[in-house]
């Protein structure tokens, strides 16, 4: 017993410090995703390719004035942040990053708790986070904020409906609803994932999942709560300081969430999408050698003149990641890890991708496409997924 | 710990739902009442229930006082304002409600004498496939008699709406 609050201690305090640390970078990588985009170089003066920009942000907000306006319902307002910040971690807990390990003696899994309602959980805290939006958007007192608010609980309670639908699809192929044997069901190769899953891949609830997902974390092109050009900054406006950086943190971290759960739902989670035996486990050694050696090119030839110094660092530092791969004592955890790193890490880059891409749509588009379009299609792909494995199940 | 987690909710949900009533403000109010939904879910939890958890949080929590919280904030309700009580109200308020209170206790009291303790972790088909093999078997027409129902009140509800816009 001792021993199991010990390791959740651990395990909840290395997992919060990870999570903190990809919150703090996120914001990095979606920026220079976005400038690269654009043909802009993005962040680039503070730290070697604006590698300390998010530390500068992070000092430069809480030392920002915290302001509350004389004319919030005080609070609520206060709360409001909380709130979000709260719902936004609390789905994270139950996320498997990995199969079982064992560390000095102590075997666990790679997850803080695993609840045999995981999905259904997620889905329950992912509802209670627009109480976070409303509320901000109501006690500001703001006629923006309160436009930015109700928008955003419209818009989250008419997703909600699709993204439940996408959900329960694959449910019926797995046949449960514990996120960790979720993921052992789809082991295997890429055609056991149940987006690929016969009797019926899950294509299209992959998709109405990603674009419900956009909808509810508010981001491009459906980010009508915070849409500048029309509420100024929407919900947020009369927030500053830590606490508008609770806000914006709490939307990273929904993203994190929304990756993380299409990838154990639709992608297999941390498994490989082929066996380790035809040599899956070398694909990260490959991808990090390949990534030392052109940063490593790229320092010989270098485009600017700090190059010289940082791009061989990068470069030292990939292939030292390469060469940690091909331990066989550290390959048990870190494989799975790599792959579930590198499957949300893709689905993150979709998001950014599609915020670079997309134009914001209007209103009545948002709600028309969802009622009108997303939702029939969503029902129609789980009636055909419920008979085809009621046929070959 | 399942007693002490379970007074804990309890007062919580007991302290919210007064404050349902006491609260002026539409807003606080459901917020309040947020508050009691999220409680008992704990207490569902505590008794083993997981699957009625989930629901109550998702459907209650999560949708319904949402579209609560949602309509008020588009009406743009304000603050009540306390007037116009009536001095039967006041005198006999308190009475009344110690009178009913004890009248439902007294009624619990005889139909289980015995008092049948409930045990924390007692119940264990509280999961979703437990529940799920009940709705479609035993409860089967109950049901779908309330799918019926929910139906009927939607179509009732854009009826409803279509002569407001004619």
């Amino acid at each position: 017993m001792d021993s199991f609050i010990v390791i959740s201690l651990i395990k909840a305090a290395v997992v919060f410090a990870a999570l903190m640390a990809t919150l703090l970078y996120l914001q990095w990588v979606e920026r220079k995703v976005i400038a690269h985009i654009q043909v802009r170089p993005g962040p680039y003066r503070v730290g070697p390719h604006g590698l300390l920009q998010p530390i500068a942000d992070v000092i430069k907000l809480m030392t920002k004035e915290d302001l509350i306006p004389p004319y919030v319902n005080k609070p609520l307002y206060l709360a409001a942040p909380f709130i979000a910040m709260t719902m936004a971690l609390f789905s994270i807990s139950v996320i498997p990053f990995g199969p079982m390990i064992e560390v000095a003696g102590y075997k666990t899994f790679m997850q803080l708790t695993d609840l045999n309602i995981g999905v259904l959980f997620v889905l329950a805290v992912s509802s209670m986070g627009v109480y976070g939006i409303a509320l901000a958007g109501w006690s500001s007192n703001n006629k923006y904020a309160l436009l930015g608010g109700l928008r955003s609980s419209a818009q989250m309670i008419s997703y909600e409906l699709p993204l439940s639908l996408a959900i329960a699809a694959p449910l019926l192929i797995s046949n449960t609803l514990i996120l960790r044997q979720l993921v052992e069901r789809q082991a295997g190769s890429i055609l056991e994932w149940n987006v690929l899953h016969g009797p019926f891949p899950q294509i299209l609830s992959f998709l109405i999942f990603l674009i419900a997902g956009f909808a509810e974390t508010n981001r491009v092109p459906f980010d009508l709560p915070e849409a500048e050009n029309e509420l100024v900054a929407g919900f947020h406006v009369e927030y500053s300081s830590m606490k508008f950086a609770s806000f914006f943190m709490a939307e990273y971290a929904n993203m994190i969430t929304v990756s993380s759960m299409a990838v154990l739902l639709f992608l297999g989670g941390w498994v490989a999408p082929w066996p380790a035996r035809y040599g899956s486990s070398l694909v990260p050694v490959a991808i990090f050698a390949g990534a030392g050696v052109v940063a490593l090119y790229h320092g010989m030839h270098p485009g600017h003149r700090r190059d010289r110094r940082t791009l061989p660092v990068f470069g030292a530092a990939f292939l030292a990641m390469a060469a940690v791969f091909l331990l066989p004592a550290v390959q048990a955890w870190l494989l799975p890890l790599f792959w579930f790193c590198a499957k949300t890490g893709s689905v993150l880059f979709t998001f950014m991708w599609v915020r670079g891409t997309l134009p914001r749509l209007r209103y009545d588009q948002l709600m028309g496409f969802t009622w009108k379009f997303l939702f029939p299609v969503a029902f129609a792909d789980l009636l055909a997924t419920g008979f085809l494995v009621a046929w070959f199940g | 710990m399942d007693v002490i987690l379970f007074l804990i909710f309890a007062i919580i949900a007991v302290v919210c739902a007064i404050n349902v009533v006491v609260q002026t403000h539409p807003i606080s109010s459901a917020i309040s009442l947020v508050g009691v939904m999220g409680s008992l879910a704990v207490l569902y939890l505590l008794l083993g229930a997981e699957f009625i958890a989930a629901a109550q949080v998702i459907v209650y929590a999560g949708a319904i006082m949402v579209l609560f919280v949602f309509v008020i904030m588009l009406l743009n309700a304000g603050a009540e304002s306390k007037h116009g009580r009536s001095l039967v109200a006041q005198l006999l308020g308190a009475p009344l409600l110690v009178a009913l209170l004890g009248l439902l206790a007294y009624f619990v009291e005889r139909l289980y004498p015995r008092g049948v303790s409930v045990r924390f972790g007692g119940f264990t088909h509280g999961t979703p496939l437990d529940i799920g093999r009940a709705l479609f078997t035993t409860y089967l027409l109950p049901f779908e008699a309330t799918s019926i129902l929910i139906l009927i009140a939607i179509v009732g509800a854009i009826v409803l709406a279509w002569k407001e816009i004619d």
